[in-house]
């Protein structure tokens, strides 16, 4: 089944008329996506030329569903655009937004979030400064490269983008149901433990891999979780052991302050969660290579 | 971006929270100066207040009250120059005394878990309030703040009531918090903390301590720039800076390139965790340990990874470097090609690459970026197939010329 996305998934692009929207939108498409639409208020009635297919521009979130059933949205907008894209993407009501923009101000975050919640939660955000979801052999919604892996029964979810993908490929034999960048910005939409939820039901899904980084709580909340409620086997992962305290190393959330959001005070709490935590990230794939023998 | 204090001192006068007067020095002489000018308006009572972007200066002894223009020059001589949790004192500011008949607390913050803003406000203020968490945490009030709805009087009143501040002290505080929000969102701020938020005999509420934190995502919109420090910033961080890399100094021998931060924050451990055992069997002393951080982003192009070379091995410290790249959308084959031309970019420039270079591709198209390596026999890169392998060849050839040196 995969979680978040499948290969029914419509996906639209706002922002599919600028250089990222163009150049992802045609990777998407050949990764077998169904890519329905895009929007751009000056280019509304227009097409946009990816891989040979015409995909047609609109002026709004709201006209894009209307036209072509879209439901899921792809954000390309520039940072300084970007809250109100995805405010919009809430008002049309749209149930997947995930926002690849990197460079958000934290309070355009926060204020986005909140209309979401405001808005009965009608719409999952994931990110923003993600790569978005891949379901390999399914769909493909975001910047992660489709031709590292293949399908199959891990599930992934991971504040990081290339060490997602350092993952993906490592395991590409195996293979994923769904693979999640849900950011490493201080505020996201999609959480750890939305995603673990998600797996914890999804069918498709026998194993959850788990990469968190320094910086929160999210990991530690996320062991609470999975010691309450997955049954699943989960293998975690956790970078930044050697990130020295108050320097920040590219993910904004990434800030060690003070003895809370440490590497080793996360990798402690999965493990009193029962999770195996890999030293490094080959050593998590061989530990997920375990399980996987073992189901 | 961290302020000093008298930076958020600025900014809160700039507002309207109410601050004391008060000046920075940079030499004895000045705070001299600025004590006198105090003093011929009948305050000789000055506080002079190390400014370091850390927590703890009054107990490190960075903070001293002065009587009088030569207490301040003497006070001022022993604070400046002094190592306080490894924040050197460049500045000190000179402030006139506050008379403090109470200390509360009050802030507003980023709230990560909740998604939104909490405002934390307590009537026990002052440099003790972590342990007063502890200690009594139901003395300190948290309070939710939506991003919609912000913090007008009403809000900022329900926020001092439930920090138990007195009566006598809630009109003053309330409006002191209202002011305070305008800071935290108009300035784009992740953090504004008010510690102590002192009242005075007289009746005032002050902002005697802040501090303020803004949020770089946010600079495109902000003034920011007037706050940054650049006599701070490591000299070969400020280079890379200018090349709009970003790259963090570490302390120590294995220079680390890569691509995506979460990958090479990644690298950093691998290569802490090979360095420690490298020293095990060479039974050396000191641990060989990454010398930076840096992420040259998704789309390595071969000048990205010049200025990234360069920037590495500016740094004297650096023995070997670790170039780790997972090719995803620029394919190995790019990044090999990259490498090639950012060696040969290097040499022309008249820049010897003269430390070995330990290279792992990985990902798409791996086989054709080893090819293309292999084949350009270049002296100093070395390929090894595997991250956990390369930071362990990584960190042997930095123990090895670190012996030889």
């Amino acid at each position: 089944m995969a979680i978040f996305l499948t290969g029914q998934s419509r996906v639209m692009i706002q922002g599919i008329t600028g250089s990222e929207g163009r150049k992802h939108g045609a990777r998407m498409l050949a990764a077998g996506t169904r890519v329905v639409g895009g929007v751009n208020p000056r280019k509304a009635g227009q097409t946009v030329e990816l891989n040979g297919e015409a995909v047609p521009v609109f002026g709004t979130v709201a006209d894009t569903m209307a036209a072509t059933g879209a439901d899921v949205s792809v954000v390309f907008v520039p940072a300084a655009a970007t809250k109100d894209a995805v405010v919009e993407a809430i008002e049309a009501g749209i149930p997947l937004c995930i926002v690849i923009t990197e460079g958000i101000p934290v309070h355009d975050t926060a204020e986005f979030w909140a209309r979401a919640s405001a808005a009965g939660n009608r719409t999952r955000i994931i990110g923003p400064n993600c790569p978005g979801v891949a379901s390999p052999g399914k769909s493909n919604a975001g910047i992660i490269p489709a031709d590292i892996t293949s399908e199959g029964r891990i599930g992934l979810v991971s504040k990081s983008g290339t060490l997602t993908y350092q993952m993906m490929y490592e395991l590409r034999d195996i293979g994923f149901s769904t693979a999640v960048g849900i950011g490493g910005d201080p505020v996201i939409g999609t959480t750890h433990i939305d995603c673990l939820r998600a797996f914890q039901e999804d069918l498709q899904t026998a194993a959850i891999v788990m990469i968190g980084e320094i910086g929160g709580d999210a990991e530690e909340r996320a062991a609470a979780f999975i010691e309450q409620h997955v049954t699943k086997p989960v293998v975690g992962y956790v970078a930044g052991f050697t990130a020295p305290e108050g320097k920040t190393m590219g993910h904004a959330g990434a800030i060690i302050s003070g003895s809370s959001g440490t590497a080793q005070a996360k990798k402690e709490a999965l493990e009193k969660a029962g999770v195996r935590v890999g030293r490094t990230p080959s050593e998590t794939a061989a530990l997920i290579r375990d399980v996987m023998r073992t189901l | 971006m961290d302020l000093f204090e008298y930076q958020a001192k600025e900014l809160f006068a700039e507002y309207g929270v109410p601050v004391q007067k008060g000046q920075v020095a940079s030499t004895p002489d000045e705070a001299r100066r600025i004590a006198a000018g105090f003093a011929a308006e009948g305050k000789p009572l000055v506080v002079v207040k190390a400014q370091v972007k850390t927590g703890g200066r009054g107990k490190a002894g960075g903070v001293k009250l002065a009587n009088g223009p030569d207490e301040a020059f003497e006070k001022a001589g022993k604070i400046l120059g002094m190592d306080i949790k490894g924040h050197t004192v460049h500045t000190v500011l000179v402030t006139e005394a506050a008379d403090i008949a109470e200390e509360y607390y009050l802030s507003f913050l980023l709230d990560r878990a909740n998604r939104a803003f909490t405002a934390i406000c307590s009537v026990e203020g002052g440099v003790e309030i972590e342990e007063v968490a502890h200690s009594s945490p139901e003395v300190i009030a948290r309070i939710p703040v939506s991003p919609l709805t912000g913090v007008d009087h009403a809000k900022a009143a329900e926020i001092i009531a439930a920090g138990r501040i007195p009566e006598r002290a809630a009109e003053a505080a309330a409006t002191l918090a209202e002011r305070l929000w305008a800071v935290f969102t108009d300035e784009d701020a992740t953090l504004a903390e008010v510690n102590p938020m002192v009242l005075t005999p007289d009746g005032q509420v002050l902002a005697v301590d802040g501090k303020v934190t803004l949020d770089d995502n946010a600079a495109f919109r902000q003034e920011h720039e007037r706050f940054a420090d650049p006599g701070a910033a490591d000299p070969i961080e400020a280079r890379a800076r200018e090349k709009h890399l970003n790259y963090v100094k570490l302390d120590g021998e294995v220079g680390i390139i890569g691509n995506g931060a979460g990958l090479v924050m990644s690298t950093l451990d691998v290569v802490a965790y090979a360095g420690e055992q490298v020293k095990g069997a060479a039974g050396a002393g000191g641990g060989i340990r990454p010398a930076n951080f840096l992420d040259i982003g998704g789309g390595a192009s071969a000048e990205v990874m010049a200025n990234g070379l360069e920037i590495v091995l500016s740094d004297p410290a650096v023995k070997s470097v670790f170039v780790n790249v997972f090719g995803g959308i620029t394919a190995c084959d790019a990044v090999a090609n990259g490498i090639v031309s950012a060696i040969g970019m290097l040499n022309e420039r008249g820049e010897q690459v003269d430390r070995p270079i330990v290279v792992r591709l990985d990902g798409n198209n791996a086989a054709e970026g080893r090819r293309i390596l292999n084949e350009a026999a270049l002296p100093v890169v070395e390929q090894v197939d595997t991250m956990d392998g390369a930071a362990r060849r990584a960190a042997e050839l930095a123990a090895s010329v670190a012996k030889g040196a």
